[in-house]
Formats: structure tokens, C-alpha cells, sequence
């Protein structure tokens, strides 16, 4: 197998090459090579079962591939844990919530801000005396219009807010890098703008790659799209580019057979 | 509820998390009233506040940080023997003493936190259990330098401050037993309210999410671990001290879930659950031993399950549950 080359640094954010993942004889991730590209607003569609969590998983190294490497900002992160890779700038969300159930807003925020400022070692000093942290969250959740409920339970939260708190969690890592695993799922369809709105308000030098079934959403707010089908890269393109693309139909409609 | 929660600051709001609250204050008071009311009784109580600060340091561990623990009763019993030991040896200072032995089981603790961090659940229950076994069984088999069955003997404690000599009314014994606690509560209480004590929450909370925000859990399970192990080492030192001598039931499998039971009984997580726990459980067994001394642990045992099956949060959360209703009226 050739090694492609690595790449650039200063374009390209996140990048995978040769990514490669079977459990047991099902290989869920084939070979994949991305470039996300420093501000990209990337989409990651595919058929249920065609490896889109699992490649996020495999990028935040959540699960450890079988082959290839994964590069942030030019470096090689492949064997990093999932913590040192959010500490430089790599954080994702869950398609099922994974939140601090007990926990309110303002609470699990500052702990995650906490974590990113290297304090949340300290056990001498209140909370409360951290100021500028406790800022920096409020301020999260304010950008995300959970201000006025940041003092609720996570538990106690509607719906909708809590896929708010996925991603208010994500941001208070800084990251350079964000993967969103379908931010709206579950979330009903005319709200589900709001959260792709907050997903847009967020800086532009923030690199973005979502997993998301609603083709609007995705034409509305991608500039890029990977069909990923049976753990690989089917094809990829500008939406305009998909949406004629007969093969990405067959796929969705379910004609072609794919093992 | 809109009114007062909505124009709180952010930082207000964190703060007067950590603010005493005059039950708690109220709380200390009633610490006192055995000096006046329960003068035969100082040593039991003396044996309260030591429990309460072992019920303490397993709460900051699995009330906090969610890990369960089925041989905390090791470094109980470190301490004790440390404490003991110094004594026995001719330094029988007790606050330098409690230094020591805090120090001892701090640093064993440390040195187990390595393999508690990589585990959760049953498989560290089991872990626990199981070096809860091990240490009691070697101080049994250390026969030469703790006495194994018969008890550490020929402990000699000099006055606390060269002053207040442990009396045989236990006066000075509950005043120590009692200053200790109240000092190391005002430090775990500090933990709580710290970023620590949150990343200890988050850790409970969602283990899995935890990494996924940068967090280092094992390393704060590391730091946990060996800050409760150092206050359990602390506790079984204030025992020995108090009471001159330290038996091999301070380094049981039977301490380790009797400290269990309390924090239950009182409700894990909200740092009086064990005070408040050890209390009621070592009243309990003082009554019920008069009443039936081979039987006493079978109205522990219908106290246990009633409680568990009533109040899931043990009895500080339902009595916080029906203030928290209360207060909404």
C-alpha cells in the first residue's frame, strides 16, 4: 500500500488517510480519506448502518482504528487518547445525549470550561471564585440561548435544549475542530432549525463536519458533502453536485445492494 | 421560582452554593450538647464523630465520584495501626501521631488509586473487596507487630498539646474526636464546593462524556482516592488514640460495610449523609445491643432495607425532599 502524503498544515484541519476499522470480519470503516479544511462547513451523510458515528468515534479516538492515521492540523493524533486530542482542539457531540444528567447548564459548562483552563484540578478554592471561568460559560450558554434556563437540571431540561447543552459542552473545549453526530436527532423538524442555526452562528474559523439526515438541513448548511456508504467513501461533492448525482438516489432509495 | 433563580448572576448563583445554611450551623451546635446533656455517653460519642469522619471520607469517593468501595476499612486500619505503632514505640504525641498515620494511609492509597482509576463498577467492587481481605489478613498475620487477633497493646498517648490528657469520662476524647471531624468536614467541604468537587460530580454524572470535554477522570479518581484513603487513615487514628488500643475489627471487612450501610442510611452525596448516617447507626447498635446482644445487626439489616426501599437518597435526601416541598408552598 502506498502512503499517501501528509497533509498541509496550514490548510487542512482534520484529516484521516487509509482510516480502517472491522469488528470481527465487519469492517465498518474502509480506507477512508478526508480533508476537512480549515472553516469547512462539511456535511457526512449515508444510509443507518453505514459507519458515519463510527468514523467520528474513530477520529476523537474513541475507538482505536485497525489501519491508517488521523492528523489534526498536520500532526499525527493517532495515538493520542480522546482527552489530549479535545485538549488540541478536537471535540465532538453525541447523537444520543451524553450529558451530566445531574448537573445544571451553568454547572456542567463551567466544569468543561474548567477542564480547558487546566483548574479543574483544584480543590482548595470555591467555584464561585473563579470568575472568569464561570463568565466564559454563562457566556456559552448565553450565545446558545440557555441563559435563562442555565440554572435548570440537565435532567429537567426539554428536550431540545438538552441537543443545545451537546453542543454548549463541546464548545467550552475551544475546539478548532467540531464534529456534530446529528445535532438535531430526535429534536422535531421545525425546531430543528434552531439548533442548526445556533451550528451557524458559531466562528468561521471553526471547522465543522455533521452527521445529519434532513437533505434540507444539509443543503442548507453544508458547503461540501461525503456520501459514506458500507464504512466507505462512496463519493463527495458540492450539494449541488450530490443532489445530481444518480448513484447518492439509488443509494437512499435503497436500489443498489451494498455489502 | 422564575423571579429570584432568572436575575441571579452566574456567579452569584455558584457561590451561594457553598453558603452555610443555618441548619448547618445548627447542625454544629447540636455536636456540642453531649458535653452538657450526655455526659455518660462522651465516648460513644467520641466513637460517632470518628465514624462520621469515616463515613465522610467514603462519601467523598462514592458519594462524589460515584466509585464504590467494599475495603475502605484498609486504610481505616492503616491509620489505626500507624497511630498505634508511633505510640507504641515511645512518641505517643497524638496530633504528630495523626500527621503520621494520615500520611501513611494517604500514601498507600496513592499507591492502590493506579488500579482503582482503571475500573468501574462490579470489577472494582470486587477490587476493593478484595485488598480489603488482603490488608486485613496481613496485620492478622503480622502477629509480631500488631498483635493479630489479640489487638495492638501498650499504647501510651501523652496529653493532646502536652495540656487535656484522655480521661477516663472521655471528655478530651470527644473534644479531639469532634475537633477533627469538624476541621476536615470544613476541608471536604471546600473539595465539594471547589472545581474539583464539580469534575468529582461530572465523573458520577457521565463517565463517558467526561473525556470528550478534555477531562483526565483517572487522574481525578488518582487525587480523590488518595484524599479519602488519607482522612480514613486519619479517623482510624483518632481511634487508636482515643482509645488506646486498636483491634484487627479496625481493619475488618465488617468496618468496611458497616461504613457502607451509614453512608446509605444517610444519603451519599451531601456530606452530612454519613455524620448524620454514623449517628443513627451507632445509636442504633448501642440500643438494640442492650435489648438483644447476639441479634442487634438484624434491626440494622430491617433499618437498611426500609430505608433503601422508602427514601433512595437515604434519609438526609428524603428530609430534603420534604423541606425542598415545603419551602415551594
Amino acid at each position: 500500500m502506498s502512503t499517501p502524503a501528509p497533509p498541509a498544515k496550514d490548510a487542512v484541519a482534520l484529516a484521516t488517510r487509509g482510516l480502517s476499522k472491522a469488528f470481527g470480519s465487519l469492517a465498518v470503516a474502509r480506507d477512508i480519506e478526508i480533508n476537512l479544511p480549515v472553516g469547512a462547513r462539511y456535511a457526512l451523510i449515508g444510509p443507518n448502518g453505514a459507519g458515519k458515528t463510527t468514523l467520528i468515534n474513530l477520529m476523537t479516538g474513541m475507538l482505536a482504528p485497525n489501519a491508517g492515521q488521523i492528523f489534526l492540523a498536520g500532526d499525527d493524533i493517532t495515538t493520542l487518547g480522546p482527552q489530549e486530542r479535545v485538549r488540541r482542539g478536537l471535540a465532538r457531540t453525541f447523537q444520543i445525549n451524553t450529558l451530566f444528567a445531574g448537573l445544571n447548564a451553568l454547572e456542567a459548562v463551567t466544569l468543561a470550561v474548567a477542564e480547558r483552563r487546566r483548574i479543574a484540578g483544584k480543590f482548595w478554592r470555591g467555584v464561585g471564585s473563579h470568575s472568569e471561568t464561570i463568565e466564559e460559560a454563562y457566556e456559552i450558554l448565553r450565545r446558545l440561548r440557555l441563559g435563562d434556563s442555565c440554572y435548570q437540571t440537565t435532567r429537567e431540561l426539554p428536550y431540545g435544549r438538552q441537543r443545545l447543552l451537546e453542543i454548549a459542552l463541546a464548545l467550552a473545549t475551544k475546539p478548532k475542530v467540531l464534529l456534530l453526530d446529528e445535532p438535531a436527532a430526535g429534536v422535531p423538524q421545525e425546531e430543528s432549525g434552531e439548533v442548526f442555526e445556533a451550528v451557524a452562528s458559531l466562528a468561521d474559523d471553526l471547522t465543522l463536519l455533521f452527521i445529519e439526515h434532513d437533505m434540507h438541513v444539509v443543503f442548507r448548511f453544508a458547503s461540501h458533502i461525503i456520501v459514506l456508504v458500507g464504512g466507505a467513501i462512496f463519493t463527495e461533492g458540492s450539494p449541488a453536485e450530490i443532489a445530481a448525482d444518480p448513484g447518492v438516489r439509488e443509494v437512499y432509495l435503497g436500489k443498489r445492494k451494498h455489502g | 421560582m422564575s423571579a429570584n433563580t432568572t436575575t441571579i448572576t452566574p456567579r452569584a448563583y455558584l457561590q451561594a452554593q457553598s453558603r452555610w445554611h443555618p441548619l448547618e450551623i445548627a447542625f454544629w451546635l447540636a455536636t456540642l450538647l453531649p458535653f452538657v446533656l450526655f455526659p455518660d455517653y462522651l465516648s460513644l460519642a467520641s466513637q460517632i464523630a470518628i465514624t462520621a469522619l469515616f463515613a465522610l471520607s467514603l462519601d467523598i469517593i462514592l458519594g462524589y465520584a460515584g466509585i464504590v468501595s467494599l475495603g475502605h476499612a484498609a486504610f481505616f486500619g492503616i491509620g489505626a495501626y500507624t497511630a498505634g505503632l508511633i505510640s507504641k514505640f515511645g512518641w505517643g504525641d497524638p496530633l504528630s501521631g495523626l500527621v503520621l498515620a494520615t500520611a501513611a494511609a494517604g500514601l498507600v492509597g496513592f499507591a492502590v488509586s493506579f488500579i482503582i482509576s482503571r475500573f468501574r463498577h462490579f470489577t472494582l467492587i470486587m477490587i476493593t473487596l478484595g485488598l480489603g481481605l488482603l490488608a486485613f489478613e496481613a496485620a492478622n498475620r503480622a502477629h509480631w507487630l500488631t498483635g493479630g487477633s489479640d489487638g495492638l497493646q501498650g499504647m501510651s498517648i501523652w496529653p493532646v498539646l502536652g495540656i487535656f490528657k484522655f480521661d477516663l469520662y472521655g471528655y478530651t476524647a470527644y473534644a479531639y474526636s469532634l475537633a477533627v471531624l469538624f476541621f476536615v468536614f470544613l476541608g471536604a467541604r471546600r473539595l465539594i464546593n471547589s472545581p474539583f468537587g464539580l469534575a468529582l460530580r461530572g465523573i458520577r454524572e457521565n463517565w463517558v462524556r467526561m473525556p470528550a470535554i478534555g477531562a483526565d477522570s483517572r487522574a481525578h479518581i488518582r487525587k480523590a482516592f488518595t484524599i479519602a484513603a488519607a482522612i480514613a487513615g486519619l479517623a482510624g487514628a483518632v481511634l487508636a488514640q482515643t482509645t488506646e488500643n486498636v483491634s484487627l475489627e479496625s481493619i475488618s471487612f465488617q468496618r468496611s460495610a458497616d461504613v457502607l450501610v451509614m453512608l446509605v442510611l444517610g444519603g451519599a452525596g451531601r456530606l452530612y449523609g454519613g455524620l448524620v448516617g454514623a449517628a443513627i447507626f451507632m445509636v442504633a447498635r448501642d440500643q438494640f445491643s442492650g435489648i438483644a446482644p447476639q441479634y442487634w445487626y438484624f434491626w440494622i439489616g430491617v433499618l437498611l432495607v426500609t430505608v433503601v426501599m422508602v427514601l433512595p437518597n437515604g434519609i438526609l435526601g428524603g428530609l430534603s425532599h420534604i423541606y425542598a416541598r415545603w419551602r415551594r408552598k
